[in-house]
């Protein structure tokens, strides 16, 4: 140990670009650098965040009282679409990209994406992806068909504007960016890890970002493969789904769920890395059994295409298939529950400091666990038969992907944030927006378990004026405006903060991996010159133990959260 | 105009109707299942809870303490108990589901013919007697104590029966024949509603189940299977006149009358049921000619065109059918 090694650079870091100077919007346009981009898919996702935030306000201000006449039933019914779709493909998505596409390189001590001009391209079709589904609303109408969009609900005779037209050419086009930016993913972290950095030694949030992109390539081919389907049908007369000229309902179901539930499980598996390094961090130990957080992402990846039909129990598949999948949504639930413990783990006998990222790790360990327990209600197909499209199904899958992907991705927000701003957000800020934004969300959805066990069923527009409906409707809405409130605090903290904040320094948390290891926050254009061979997943923590950071823990600042 | 929804009479008397609350057997069964998960899903919880929050004060950092926590990094015992565990558990609900499953749906495939089959239509439930000649809308009578097979089919797109009380939801899938078991154990009105997505006015495709013991489900029966009454007045003959010769009897049907059509619900004796349009409205010639007048206004999205009628025509046949009892 003790000699320095260059940092391998992709064959050709910028092609015939020089963005090192100030050029303005041109700069972003033309940007080819890993963190350029990462910045750009997470303003993208932001955006879409407020746009997807604003459609849920409106449907739950419908929804406050009974019989409410504030949105017509087709807006409202293109609006509960628009917002799903937004959410998953061009909130969650892109959120997960640019953290991946800014971090992974920088974790693994490499300077570039493998493929720089592919990691454009794909971030490009994101977002025109986002924009031609949004165009559907000057192009006639919204899709108003639900994001799982069921057939033959979807078909012309059904659905008779554009807008599921621009629904699947605008997942179509996202989806090409989506395995762009996969593949690329894959090849730079097989490629272009630091010498001594071996594949069972990467950092947890590179492992799992690497995993997800494997089962990204896997899931997405089928939800082209149907929206191809569906479009020779809108277009074309064709009568794949079209079941009043003999096509198949179910058809459509298959192929959408084997895209679709995997899908879930794409939009969480990063978040579970970014929250596996701010517990190792904001807990100063090291993960609680490395190899089990691991291994059982593995799992849930390949688990994740044996469960799809549990989607599909009420539509009559017949016992024998709905055992199988019964169980195999049961045995997701083993590697998943696992994660928790081994984050129970993590924080036991550490020192914990409550940072922002720190609150919303832990609050993430119980918000994750009710929507993990009600997934199993879920898994148990005749639970499944009573409590399937209520409303139970949607408290439950905002657990998840509130609780749990949003969480997550606050938690590394917060924890990258001095590192991709340079600056540091003032923690009373933080703590507000955690307490509105977790409060808020507690309340909107909590109640919806109950509204669902006494019968309301999801995607309706209104409801009767039954015991109890106006009452807890009420309070959701209630609480939505809190979280409509902590939205707009969030934009300002990073408007604010990001602007003019403290300044952070290079490693602000004393931080356990080489993405802290740059000369500058945020860090220059080349990432790095050169670095000491890495040792164990906690590169960087490893390098200051053994004084080879080149006097970089000198310089550290302890921070007061 | 501005429409006041009033409540329709069945929704007084229902009180908080559940899954937790379950009136047939096959709801029984699942309920029980769902109290098992819900006593271990809520020890899980706590347990997570507990941790959580022990931890968090047991091991928050003290102020000016700058030292690294145990580096301690997994322990053999805790870590197979935590596969082992969750293992066991699910393997027992599994073992439960299964049971569970097959007891309520013991097959997709079966052999006798169906008691009563339901076709989901945008936005409304049709409900067929077979042996009888009997077909209703929305209001779906059903005998206590007799295990009723139910057929489910979609006229359309993909509907879902749900009616809490009474147990599994199931779909109606078009170019497909689903099956549910039902034994109703209490007499009483169950409201359900359409469980899965159909498009404009899913929200108002409300199911309400009248449970009666078999000797007033067969008066019921008998007096639903008779042809319609002939009308009592000139107003409701005008009206018939017009149901007859206008656009009515292409979608509807009145049976004893030349109107056969199929498209919309059957009207033989739509004056006897207490709601229409799933629940939205209470039956009544007031709400009847509301609805023949404006009925885009009332439910939009419904497959009931704007007709052009005349005040006085569509009062006459609100008379008429109105008192089709």
């Amino acid at each position: 140990m003790g000699a320095t090694i260059k940092i391998p650079e992709p064959a050709s870091p910028f092609p015939g670009l020089g963005v090192e100077t100030e050029q303005g919007l041109l700069q972003w346009i033309c940007a080819v650098d890993h963190k350029l981009i990462g910045i750009m898919y997470l303003v993208m996702s932001l955006l879409f965040f407020v746009i997807g935030g604003a459609l849920a306000l409106l449907i739950r201000v419908q929804l406050a009282v009974p019989l409410n006449h504030f949105l017509p039933p087709e807006t409202f019914n293109q609006f509960f679409t628009m917002h799903g779709t937004t959410m998953i493909f061009f909130v969650a998505m892109p959120a997960i990209f640019g953290f991946s596409v800014y971090f992974v390189p920088l974790m693994i001590g490499a300077n570039e994406m493998a493929f720089p001009r592919l990691n454009a391209f794909g971030f490009w079709m994101t977002l025109f992806g986002g924009l031609l589904l949004y165009f559907s609303f000057l192009a006639g109408g919204a899709p108003d068909a639900g994001w799982f969009n069921y057939a033959p609900l979807n078909e012309k005779n059904y659905s008779f504007h554009k807008g599921i037209d621009y629904f699947s050419m605008g997942l179509l086009i996202s989806g090409i960016g989506s395995v762009a930016t996969s593949i690329n993913i894959i090849v730079t972290v097989l490629h272009y890890r630091i010498p001594g950095m071996k594949l069972n030694q990467l950092p947890l949030f590179v492992w799992m970002v690497f995993v997800n992109s494997f089962l990204l390539l896997a899931a997405f081919p089928s939800l082209n493969a149907a929206l191809a389907l569906l479009l020779l049908d809108r277009e074309l007369n064709a009568h794949f789904f079209n079941t009043a000229a003999g096509g198949s309902a179910l058809l459509w179901q298959h192929l959408f769920w084997i895209f679709g539930h995997p899908e879930v499980y794409i939009v969480i598996l990063p978040a579970f890395g970014m929250l596996s390094e701010v517990f190792q961090v904001f807990s100063r130990k090291p993960i609680f059994g490395y190899a089990f957080v691991a291994a059982s992402s593995v799992a849930i990846a390949l688990l994740a295409f044996g469960v799809w039909a549990h989607h599909m129990f009420a539509v009559g598949m017949g016992n024998v298939a709905n055992s199988f999948f019964s169980a195999a949504s049961m045995l997701i639930g083993i590697p998943t529950g696992v994660k928790i413990f081994n984050w129970l783990g993590t924080i036991h006998g550490g020192k914990i400091r409550f940072t922002t990222s720190m609150m919303f790790a832990i609050a993430f360990l119980i918000e994750f666990t009710i929507g993990g327990v009600t997934g199993i209600a879920f898994a148990i197909f005749p639970i499944d038969w009573q409590l399937t499209d209520t409303y139970y199904v949607v408290a439950h899958l905002h657990y998840v992907f509130i609780g749990g992907t949003i969480s997550g991705l606050l938690a590394g927000l917060f924890y990258w944030f001095p590192k991709i701003t340079g600056r540091l957000i003032d923690e009373r800020a933080g703590k507000w927006f955690f307490w509105l934004f977790t409060i808020g969300f507690n309340f909107t959805f909590f109640v919806q378990h109950i509204l669902g066990m006494i019968g309301l069923p999801r995607r309706v527009y209104t409801y009767p004026n039954l015991p109890w409906y106006g009452t807890l409707n009420f309070v959701s809405t209630a609480g939505a405006m809190l979280m409509g409130v902590s939205g707009l605090v969030l934009v300002y903290i990073i408007w604010r903060y990001g602007r003019s904040g403290k300044p952070a320094g290079t490693d602000p948390w004393n931080a356990y991996t080489l993405e802290w290891a740059t000369r500058t926050s945020p860090p220059p254009l080349k990432n790095f010159e050169e670095l000491p061979a890495a040792r164990g997943y906690r590169a960087w923590w490893e390098m200051k133990q053994s004084g080879l950071d080149g006097g970089a823990a000198v310089s550290q600042k302890e921070i007061e959260p | 105009m501005s429409i006041c929804f009033p409540l329709p009479q069945p929704f007084h008397i229902v009180l908080l109707q559940a899954v937790e609350d379950p009136a047939s057997i096959q709801a029984e069964r699942i309920n029980h299942l769902f109290n098992h998960f819900n006593i271990v899903a809520a020890l899980v919880l706590l347990l997570v809870i507990v941790l959580a929050a022990w931890f968090s004060i047991r091991y928050r950092r003290r102020h000016g303490d700058n030292s690294e926590g145990s580096p301690k990094s997994g322990n053999r015992t805790v870590e197979i108990m935590m596969i082992g565990v969750p293992t066991l558990v699910l393997a027992w609900f599994f073992y439960e589901a299964f049971t569970v499953g097959n007891a309520v749906m013991p097959s997709s495939n079966p052999t006798r013919p169906p008691d009563i089959v339901i076709t989901g239509h945008q936005f409304w439930w049709e409900a067929d007697y077979p042996g009888s000649h009997v077909v209703a809308a929305n209001v779906v009578h059903l005998p206590v104590g007799k295990e009723l097979l139910m057929e489910l089919r979609s006229a359309d797109v993909v509907h879902d029966w749900w009616v809490p009380q009474l147990g599994n939801k199931m779909d109606l899938v078009p170019g497909k024949k689903n099956y549910l078991w039902l034994t109703i154990n209490k007499p009483g009105d169950y409201i359900g509603a359409c469980s899965e997505f159909c498009g404009e006015q899913h929200a108002w495709m409300r199911i309400h189940v009248v449970a009666q013991s078999p000797e007033d489900f067969s008066r019921w029966l008998d007096s639903n299977a008779v042809d319609a009454s002939p009308p009592k007045d000139d107003l409701a003959r005008a009206g018939e006149m017009l149901f007859q010769t206008r656009s009515c009897a292409n979608c509807h049907r009145v049976a004893g009358t030349p109107a056969a059509g199929v498209a919309g619900p059957d009207l033989t004796h739509v004056g006897s049921r207490p709601t229409l349009l799933t629940g939205m409205l209470s039956t009544n010639e007031r709400n009847l000619a509301d609805w023949i007048d404006h009925p885009q206004e009332i439910k939009h999205g419904a497959y009931m065109p704007e007709f052009l009628f005349a005040k006085d025509s569509v009062l006459a046949l609100a008379h008429y059918l109105e008192q089709l009892k």
